[in-house]
């Protein structure tokens, strides 16, 4: 953990510590999912809270339902039953799931899904060029990032030239370019090598709390998961708090 | 700039389908190009041949070809009469055969008329015109087809005819047609006593509305038109242009088939993709902007290949002697606008269906696709 990590860390410590009350951004009540109409209760009365610039991994079987959450949180999926609010508002209900998804979250996702025929700048710059964001600010936020990633000398690469390290952090910067407070990470390294996972764990946590951006992210990896503020378990179809952090 | 790349990506990723669309929209284009603009040429050679020196044709009310026209001599006659008028040509048109050729046209004309007095006589002498039954004078490539030359007996129709005469027309129906005297002609073709139309130049143009009100008064059974009126009304032509455009439209229709294949093709393949954009935040519209992007490319690029095809066609066709005069390579600005419109609209037309559906795909469910 690197000194920006720490003293975001400290801060959200300080907070607690001094029984400030944080904010929530995530929350989800009673939220019930199934798939094939009904055959498959993935979720079953969900209840679930995330404050503001709190680490959360969710650790779970395959299937068990972190993903789905996910999903929900980000306006990607509607829940069949209960509610699913972001910045206090019910996404179900989200006037603008746009606004939601250009500015107020960010996902990151197993498979880095960038586009294999731009290059990695270009691919970086997607949500900049949906949400309308001046070319300049984009520009500028797409050096800032890429630096901090380093990836600043692999900017004109297309996809397939690149690592799957690099290719994660790519999908990083991408995630990250509106400056969105809340990261949605579906097993980030799961699909990296030991060695290439830490190194982007240590990214994606460097990047989360310097940005101050609350980060929930799905894994299977229980020493990544470990090193979040807080592990919640999914079984049975809900979230169980805490068993260990 | 990154919108308009994935435009271009998405159509470079699948080049040879890309290029059959393109081609689709360019061979259509050309064939809808083509076939108005040769039956426009036709339409404004008909056209001129009946505006030759007159501005207004006199023709029976009510038929539907002027090959069925039955004008009175004696109408012609009193309408000459009349001292608004220049002049009033009496013409019959009929159309024969010869042995290679199925159709020539036959023009019934009196010695005092335009055709005759104004044409370039590349053999013989105006003089002598009309002063025998069988005389004819032929059009140079009429006399070219039919192998005849000055003084020649030439078999027309039903008849043997001596070529007094060989005249240059830039008219591609009367270079390739016979002149008769309209005598001849009556007889010939079993009109004694009638013509086919009475072509009118009037003293004053100023006098047309006049002159067109008295024709209809004295005589209730004919119809005098100006010749932008005939041109736009007479039902042959039009029922020429509505073809023209059908079987263009028809072209179009089956490019419109292909770009809609192509941009199918092209969403299904990269549902994946599209999945990625709206996670990024892409609107439904953003996401049809760009499959209507591609489409309009394609459709663009195969208006402009269309038309340099279409227009190298054209003058090819120029080239070909047993066509001499009969294509007219002008290409009306009209035509141009209206043949780019219909090609931009028949891509956009044909990435309808596609961007709905690329509009209704679910990201969670479309992010699985491996």
């Amino acid at each position: 953990m690197n000194l920006s990590t720490l003293q975001a860390s400290s801060q959200n410590l300080s907070r607690l510590d001094l029984g400030i009350q944080a904010r929530v951004v995530l929350r989800a009540e009673n939220v019930w999912k199934s798939y094939e109409d009904g055959a498959i209760e993935v979720l079953q009365g969900v209840d679930f809270e995330v404050t503001e610039g709190e680490a959360v991994a969710l650790c779970g079987p395959s299937g068990c339902g972190k993903s789905t959450l996910l999903h929900l949180f980000g306006g990607l999926d509607l829940s069949d039953r209960g509610r699913v609010s972001v910045n206090g508002i019910e996404v179900n209900r989200h006037r603008n799931l746009l606004r939601l998804l250009r500015h107020e979250v960010g996902f990151v996702f197993q498979l880095h899904n960038l586009i294999p025929d731009l290059t990695l700048a270009e691919n970086c710059l997607l949500p900049t060029v949906a949400a309308g964001v001046d070319h300049h600010i984009a520009q500028a936020r797409l050096r800032e990032l890429t630096e901090r990633t380093g990836l600043t000398r692999r900017l004109d690469q297309r996809i397939q030239k690149l690592s799957g390290g690099e290719r994660q952090r790519t999908a990083l910067c991408r995630a990250l370019m509106n400056r969105p407070k809340i990261l949605l990470a579906d097993e980030p390294t799961g699909s990296l090598d030991e060695h290439t996972s830490g190194v982007v764990f240590d990214l994606l946590l460097d990047l989360v709390a310097t940005e101050g951006v609350t980060l929930v992210m799905a894994t299977h990896d229980r020493s990544l998961a470990g090193r979040c503020d807080r592990l919640l378990e999914m079984h049975d179809g809900r979230v169980h708090e805490p068993v260990s952090a | 700039m990154i919108f308009l790349k994935l435009i271009a990506t998405n159509l470079r990723r699948h080049r040879i389908r890309s290029f059959i669309s393109v081609a689709g929209i360019a061979f259509s284009v050309a064939a809808m190009l083509t076939v108005v603009t040769i039956l426009q040429g036709a339409v404004g050679m008909f056209s001129s041949i009946l505006s030759s020196n007159s501005e207004i044709i006199v023709f029976e009310r009510n038929v539907s070809d002027l090959f069925f026209s039955n004008v009175p001599a004696s109408a012609a006659e009193q309408i000459a009469g009349w001292p608004m008028v220049a002049h009033a040509d009496p013409v019959l048109f009929g159309v024969v055969s010869s042995a290679d050729h199925p159709i020539i046209t036959c023009f019934g004309v009196t010695a005092a008329d335009a055709r005759i007095r104004k044409a370039t006589w590349v053999a013989g002498e105006r003089l002598t015109f009309a002063q025998h039954d069988d005389d004819v004078v032929l059009g140079q490539r009429a006399a070219e087809f039919l192998g005849a030359k000055l003084n020649d007996h030439v078999p027309i129709g039903h008849g043997v005819f001596h070529v007094i005469g060989i005249l240059k027309t830039a008219n591609g129906f009367e270079d390739g047609g016979v002149f008769m005297p309209l005598s001849s002609a009556q007889s010939f073709f079993h009109k004694e006593g009638t013509s086919s139309v009475i072509t009118i130049k009037l003293r004053n143009k100023d006098d047309a509305a006049a002159f067109k009100t008295m024709v209809r008064e004295t005589f209730p059974n004919l119809i005098a038109l100006e010749d932008a009126e005939f041109t736009r009304s007479y039902s042959q032509f039009r029922i020429l242009k509505a073809t023209a455009w059908a079987v263009g439209g028809c072209g179009l229709l089956l490019g419109g088939l292909g770009v809609a294949n192509t941009m199918i093709m092209s969403v299904f393949t990269r549902i994946r993709e599209i999945a990625i954009l709206r996670v990024n935040g892409f609107s439904h519209l953003q996401i049809a902007t760009m499959i209507f992007g591609e489409s309009a490319v394609v459709s663009l690029l195969g208006a402009m290949l269309g038309l340099v095809t279409g227009t190298c066609f054209l003058f090819a066709l120029k080239l070909v002697p047993a066509l001499h005069g009969y294509v007219d390579v002008t290409i009306q600005p009209v035509v141009l606008l209206i043949v780019i419109l219909l090609a931009l609209l028949t891509g956009v037309a044909g990435a309808l269906y596609p961007a709905a559906y690329a509009m209704q795909i679910r990201a969670v469910e479309a992010l699985r696709f491996e």
